[in-house]
């Protein structure tokens, strides 16, 4: 290639401008604390009895529509979370199934819905702010006037847990937002407030974690008392605990979550996935943030890149 | 600068004919996704959010569509004048391909008519990598059409027209947004985190996105050449693409660099070697990017017209199959979901092929875009 040396040389550093602009920041982001108002709830697998009541009152609270999986729908029973289904209680089996909380041989409960996360990933993903984190309570919220239903939230997700409308000409992304129509009326999420056992109970998230360390110390097969419904209920309920795996599941994933759990089988086994303790937001947004901060790189590039232009335009003349 | 004339000749070919009728049937699958949703014609779901429409129309759409990126940035920043008569085709299709990618955009998001949100100041989040993908991809368009309307002023005026300031700002703007957007298309599945094999998620992903995007594009103006002279009965450009062809093996080894020794870093080159679909999907996608590298660094090789047109098809395979090992088969949701895209969700991506073909042949014919004498002048 017939290049000056002079002019390959000034091509050369104008690239390494573009390359250091397209280049990965190592500069770490100052992880998201939980937020001190950060609302929640604590689901105790070895204190849920299957009974669906939770599922029964989210769809009535949420005025959400019936799914049944049968072929002669007699009864609702969805399988798992859907646009139709913004909770669901799934069961984990080995063996023969007969011991409860137990891995071998046993079966386990498991709750799933939205986790509301510390760092939650769909609001980072999310173009136009249709998913928010609530700046008092950190719940994450929907705004389907703003959403465009580009779905990158539920690529962004780690839980699977916002759903799209797939057979709707005018979809939207549906997803639990811990009944924040309810929370200002001074009533608590629907899951929490039907749930019999006292497995899922609602509170402040720095309340909840205590409990679950609670539970944790607790001697196997020694009676206790479980708040129901809220912690501050005043309501308990007396059982014995059971075995818990040494973990407290949102304590530490993907940042942490306001939704906190404790189950007597590992969690990988009840379909919780096992995610690193930064979140994929923080590292997503420094990399963006370090290359755009302030857009002054991309300022200065196009300055480059006009001298450039500009030349190669009075060379030819 | 230009010499470029209309190609003429008749519009209505037998290949035009059979894009136009791949395009209608098409447009039947778009009427029913419109009336009765996306779910309607697509095999999307809520694990895999994302199919073959941004997958393919998009990200690999607008790879595709670097070659006019790739070429202002040989012709304008390393000031290689000779190239020049490869700027306005390679513009042409860039033009085609950014365009009917921000079509398929509209046609895969659900609330499509809310798509102006990201636009306003109230909506826009800043934190989204998406957006910016967005924003960037739109004022691409926009650019890509200014920097080609020379072209529509001399076929009308009969005049060639100067280039002022004002369009030297968008040459170099026409050279920022496509840096900015193609590394982050590589960002954007960063936050797909646990769900993207560890063969393909990584930090460095927006760094290997941009070289693969460059080297796409220098790639797609061998491949476009080629096929213009084939089905224009033109000359072949063979020396000068000869030339150009030297910049393929450099950029290659770059990337193999970055790629490999990112692995490396991060421990998980053993991944490759599983016998696992990601593995050997991962192995195709390197060798199909190796071959190229090995026959384009000989001499004799790249002013050999089949051995380049050879390699330009190994290495567009290689960087498709390097993004739909990123976005679609490097991706596992987990919890049992699968996907394979249903027929009418094809058509929809043959639609755009075929649209973006019927409109190249139609510019070609009635426009100044190709060079009058097929070699051009060094």
């Amino acid at each position: 290639m017939k290049i000056k040396r002079r002019d390959f040389l000034k091509g050369a550093a104008g690239c390494g401008v573009l390359a250091a602009v397209g280049q990965p920041a190592n500069a770490e982001a100052k992880k998201k604390e939980r937020l001190p108002g950060a609302l929640g709830f604590l689901y105790d697998s070895t204190l849920c009895i299957g009974c669906q009541a939770c599922m029964v009152g989210c769809k009535k609270a949420n005025e959400m529509p019936v799914e049944s999986s049968d072929l002669l729908p007699i009864w609702e029973n969805p399988r798992d979370l859907s646009a139709k289904t913004l909770n669901v209680i799934k069961k984990f089996e080995s063996g023969t199934g007969t011991n409860k909380d137990q891995e071998t041989d046993g079966f386990a409960f498991v709750k799933r819905q939205c986790m509301h996360c510390v760092d939650p990933g769909c609001v980072s993903a999310c173009p136009v702010s249709a998913m928010r984190k609530n700046p008092d309570t950190g719940v994450v919220t929907y705004n389907k006037d703003a959403c465009i239903g580009c779905r990158y939230c539920q690529i962004a997700c780690p839980f699977n847990i916002p759903k799209f409308q797939w057979d709707s000409a005018f979809p939207q992304i549906v997803k639990c937002q811990l009944c924040s129509h309810l929370l200002p009326k001074g009533e608590i999420p629907a899951c929490c407030s039907s749930c019999p056992t006292g497995a899922t109970v609602f509170g402040p998230t720095s309340e909840l974690m205590a409990e679950a360390q609670r539970r944790q110390q607790m001697e196997p097969g020694k009676y206790y008392d479980y708040p129901v419904s809220s912690l501050d209920s005043g309501k308990n309920f007396s059982q014995k605990a059971a075995s818990y795996v040494p973990q407290i599941y949102g304590e530490n994933e993907v940042g942490g979550t306001q939704v906190l759990m404790l189950a007597g089988v590992p969690f990988s086994k009840l379909g919780l996935p096992e995610l690193p303790e930064k979140s994929y937001a923080s590292t997503a947004e420094t990399i963006q943030h370090t290359i755009y901060k302030g857009m002054i790189a991309p300022i200065v590039v196009l300055a480059g890149l006009y001298y450039f232009v500009n030349r190669s335009q009075k060379d030819k003349d | 600068m230009s010499e470029a004339k209309p190609v003429g000749g008749k519009v209505f070919t037998g290949p035009f004919l059979f894009f136009l009728v791949i395009t209608l049937i098409g447009i039947y699958f778009l009427a029913k996704r419109f009336m009765f949703g996306i779910g309607a014609v697509s095999n999307m779901n809520d694990g895999f959010a994302w199919g073959i429409w941004i997958t393919y129309d998009v990200v690999v759409g607008t790879a595709f569509a670097c070659g006019g990126y790739s070429m202002a940035l040989l012709v304008y920043v390393f000031n290689n004048g000779e190239y020049h008569p490869l700027v306005r085709p390679a513009l042409l299709a860039s033009m085609f391909g950014y365009t009917l990618a921000g079509v398929s955009v509209f046609i895969d998001i659900g609330r499509y008519w809310h798509i102006y949100n990201v636009f306003l100041p109230w909506f826009t989040n800043f934190n989204s990598v998406l957006l910016e993908v967005a924003l960037c991809i739109a004022a691409y368009i926009a650019v890509l059409w200014i920097e080609f309307s020379p072209t529509f002023i001399e076929a009308s005026t009969g005049t060639k027209s100067k280039v002022n300031k004002l369009l030297i700002f968008f040459i170099a703007l026409g050279i920022l947004l496509p840096t900015m957007h193609q590394s982050s298309l590589g960002s954007v599945m960063i936050l797909a985190g646990n769900k993207l094999s560890p063969l393909w998620w990584t930090p460095a992903l927006p760094l290997i996105f941009l070289i693969s995007a460059i080297t796409m594009g220098y790639t797609v103006v061998i491949f476009e050449s080629t096929l213009s002279a084939l089905g224009l009965k033109r000359p072949f450009e063979t020396d000068i693409l000869a030339k150009l062809s030297l910049v393929i093996p450099i950029l290659l080894v770059i990337f193999l660099v970055v790629r490999f020794g990112d692995l490396l870093m991060r421990g998980q080159f053993g991944l490759a070697f599983s016998g696992d679909l990601q593995g050997n999907m991962f192995l195709l996608e390197n060798i199909l990017h190796i071959v190229p590298l090995v026959i384009l660094a000989s001499a004799t090789n790249r002013k050999n017209a089949k051995m380049l047109f050879l390699s330009a098809c190994c290495l567009m395979l290689g960087g498709l199959l390097f993004r739909f090992n990123t976005y679609l088969i490097g991706f596992n949701p987990g919890e049992g979901w699968n996907y394979f895209p249903a027929i009418g969700e094809q058509f929809i991506t043959y639609t755009i092929i075929s649209a973006e073909i019927l409109l190249y042949m139609i510019f070609v014919k009635k426009l100044p875009v190709l060079e009058s004498h097929g070699q051009a002048k060094v």
